[in-house]
């Protein structure tokens, strides 16, 4: 009896000192940092990080509304973080624990303040633009040398598309980027809430989803990389994370990444911590960590996302700060849209237009 | 006392797996989305007593079940996910059957280890088991490189993201349900009757037909309805092997969840996936309980 009841006590120990690991649960989007910067975290601060990956909004959405998903900090893109403060999924920055804040750059924070008025409960994680992924001598060797690579010509128009089909196009499952991108080609308003309006993204979508082979938001870095495909509706930082693993199978493969002329939307990746985050003072010591110049300048050298942070800078690489497809020119930012979010009527117009222009039905 | 109890237990597994989940699920159809967490109101106000329980139901309402019928779209994916449950379960059948006649024709110390061998997938996660074959039925997938490599093809066939490969998703996930229950029949099957068949001059053939068929019909309906009520609602399979032309309802339920945040409209389409469901699983029950009067 003695024996059972000192194994049980041992036992309960075990536990208790199991709960008294401090851990900070991260939910953030697929290849989307460093992985050294994890390990870095755990030691400097002795914190164990539970590291967990999504590719859509929508998923992480319904974990903030459903509640209690356990994680502390999450990486919700803007519109989708406006929408949440408002439903109450989030708690404001306590930004006395926050002294790296003032790393962060102003012409960021005064964009992202359009969804988070005053930055009370977010910090810019990355931001980037939606665009043309290309593989520029596969796509000239099909149109011709003078393929409109730097176009929504290149995808939008019906018989670009059809050629194009034969080498594969992917296409990003984000409806609130995909039709917004439609809208601006057509000459509409992008950030329209006009069923009407929204309704003719389809004379430009309908005609060219028979040569899209998939619409996905995360196998077409792969599938660029590896030449399955030629042509993708993605992500700016994404789309050069392909560029780069191309480089290294060093298979013939080259990827471009083209912000079109007729203006792409920019989008900001924002960390916030849920209102019932477990460890919102573990959550804290992540984001200060995240804001820490030389971190934020690690993570996108990685990924090549441009970020908010004005004090990375200098730790970045040539090739990432230099590049324009990555850091654009002022006068290229002018030629970007921001939308905001869809109430919920709306919204229902949005889903069953974009699930017509997937399923053909 | 204690036979009651011995009665109890199942049903309060009922109570607590099957009722009280279709109870919240069928409060929230009734209900109307909102902008809050969780996004859909009214919510239940226990603390205001008597009042709150009749505001929250004054609040409830058929809504939803009207919003499904007048957008074609979810009369369509249902009858597109009976359409494919249904071939779905046809074709396990006709792969399934051979392999438990096999099975049941084998050598007794042969059972054992056929047997594990159907069973040996189910140790390896399913969601591991669909991934691999998205491997194999790319246009770089083994399948194609194989067809390649003998000269049957010369350009690589498109399988994944197509609803052929939805199929054989299908076929190969549920094979198992569809074998247990043939074999479980036609093991217990008396040979003797094959064999007085054919002392009566019947063809092999046609004693098949006129003798084990027929006794191995509670097999087929077992497993036929073990792998046609899960195939409706699957979302797992087409989402990952099926491509964007794939209707069916599990998808449009994953959509109105997640990209509609509407939770109303959503449960509503699984409360109505349930009633469609009902039909099978009622004939599946009078067809085991006859079995099982039979038998006893």
């Amino acid at each position: 009896m003695m024996k059972r009841l000192a194994t049980m006590t041992a036992a309960c120990a075990l536990t208790a000192v199991a709960a008294t690991a401090e851990e900070v649960r991260v939910y953030n989007w697929s290849d989307y940092i460093d992985e050294s910067l994890l390990e870095k975290f755990e030691q400097e601060t002795g914190i164990d990080l539970v590291y967990d990956v999504f590719d859509s909004n929508e998923v992480l959405e319904t974990k903030m509304l459903a509640g209690g998903s356990g994680y502390d900090v999450v990486v919700p893109t803007g519109t989708f973080l406006q929408r949440q403060i408002s439903a109450g999924a989030f708690q404001k920055l306590d930004k006395s624990k926050l002294p790296n804040l003032e790393n962060m750059w102003d012409v960021i924070a005064d964009r992202t303040s359009k969804y988070d008025p005053g930055n009370e409960y977010s910090i810019n994680y990355m931001w980037g633009t939606t665009g043309l992924g290309v593989n520029e001598p596969k796509v000239r060797e099909i149109l011709g040398e003078d393929a409109p690579v730097t176009s929504w010509d290149l995808i939008f128009k019906p018989e670009n598309a059809e050629k194009l089909a034969e080498c594969g196009i992917h296409m990003l499952d984000a409806p609130a980027e995909m039709i917004p991108a439609a809208l601006n080609y057509m000459g509409e308003d992008p950030d329209s809430h006009d069923p009407d309006v929204i309704a003719r993204a389809e004379e430009v979508l309908m005609p060219i989803r028979p040569h899209i082979q998939k619409f996905h938001s995360s196998e077409y870095i792969n599938a660029l990389a590896n030449g399955e495909i030629c042509l993708a509706v993605g992500w700016s930082g994404d789309v050069l994370q392909a560029r780069d693993r191309a480089a290294e199978a060093d298979n013939g493969v080259e990827i471009s990444y083209y912000a079109p002329d007729e203006g792409a939307q920019m989008w900001f990746d924002q960390m916030a911590i849920p209102v019932d985050a477990p460890n919102p003072e573990g959550a804290h010591v992540f984001l200060n960590f995240i804001m820490d110049a030389q971190n934020m300048a690690t993570a996108s050298n990685y990924v090549y996302y441009a970020n908010g942070n004005e004090a990375s800078q200098e730790f970045l690489a040539e090739d990432v700060i230099g590049d324009p497809a990555i850091y654009p020119t002022p006068a290229a930012m002018d030629n970007t849209f921001t939308t905001t979010p869809y109430p919920v009527r709306v919204q229902r117009v949005v889903t069953r237009l974009w699930t017509k222009i997937k399923s053909g039905t | 006392m204690r036979r009651w109890l011995l009665i109890g237990i199942p049903y309060l597994w009922l109570l607590a797996l099957f009722l009280v989940p279709f109870l919240i699920v069928l409060k929230i159809s009734l209900s109307d989305v909102a902008l809050a967490r969780p996004p859909y109101l009214p919510q239940l106000d226990l603390s205001a007593g008597w009042e709150g329980i009749k505001t929250f139901f004054a609040g409830l309402d058929f809504d939803n079940f009207v919003f499904l019928t007048t957008d074609d779209l979810y009369w369509r994916a249902y009858i597109s996910s009976v359409q494919i449950a249904g071939l779905a379960t046809l074709f396990t059948l006709l792969v399934g059957y051979p392999i438990a006649y096999g099975m049941a024709m084998a050598p007794d110390h042969w059972r054992p280890t056929l047997m594990l061998l159907v069973i040996l997938p189910f140790w390896t996660s399913f969601l591991i088991r669909v991934y691999s074959w998205m491997g194999i039925l790319s246009s770089e997938g083994l399948l194609n490189q194989f067809l390649l490599w003998i000269g049957l093809i010369d350009q690589p066939l498109t399988i994944l993201n197509t609803n052929v490969a939805v199929y054989i998703g299908i076929v190969y996930t549920y094979l198992p349900f569809m074998i247990l229950p043939i074999y479980a029949t036609l093991e217990k099957m008396d040979g003797a009757l094959l064999e007085a068949a054919e002392d009566l001059g019947c063809s092999r053939l046609t004693a098949f037909w006129l003798i084990t068929i027929p006794l191995s019909k509670q097999g087929i309906i077992a497993g036929c309805f073990l792998v046609f009520i899960p195939t409706i609602g699957e979302f797992v399979i087409p989402s990952l092997l099926g491509g964007s032309g794939t209707l069916m309802i599990g998808k449009i339920l994953w959509e109105e969840f997640f990209n509609n945040r509407d939770w109303p409209v959503a449960s509503a389409v699984a409360v109505v996936l349930l009633l469609i469901l009902i039909v099978p699983i009622i004939l599946f029950q009078r067809n085991e309980q006859k079995q099982r009067e039979r038998e006893g």
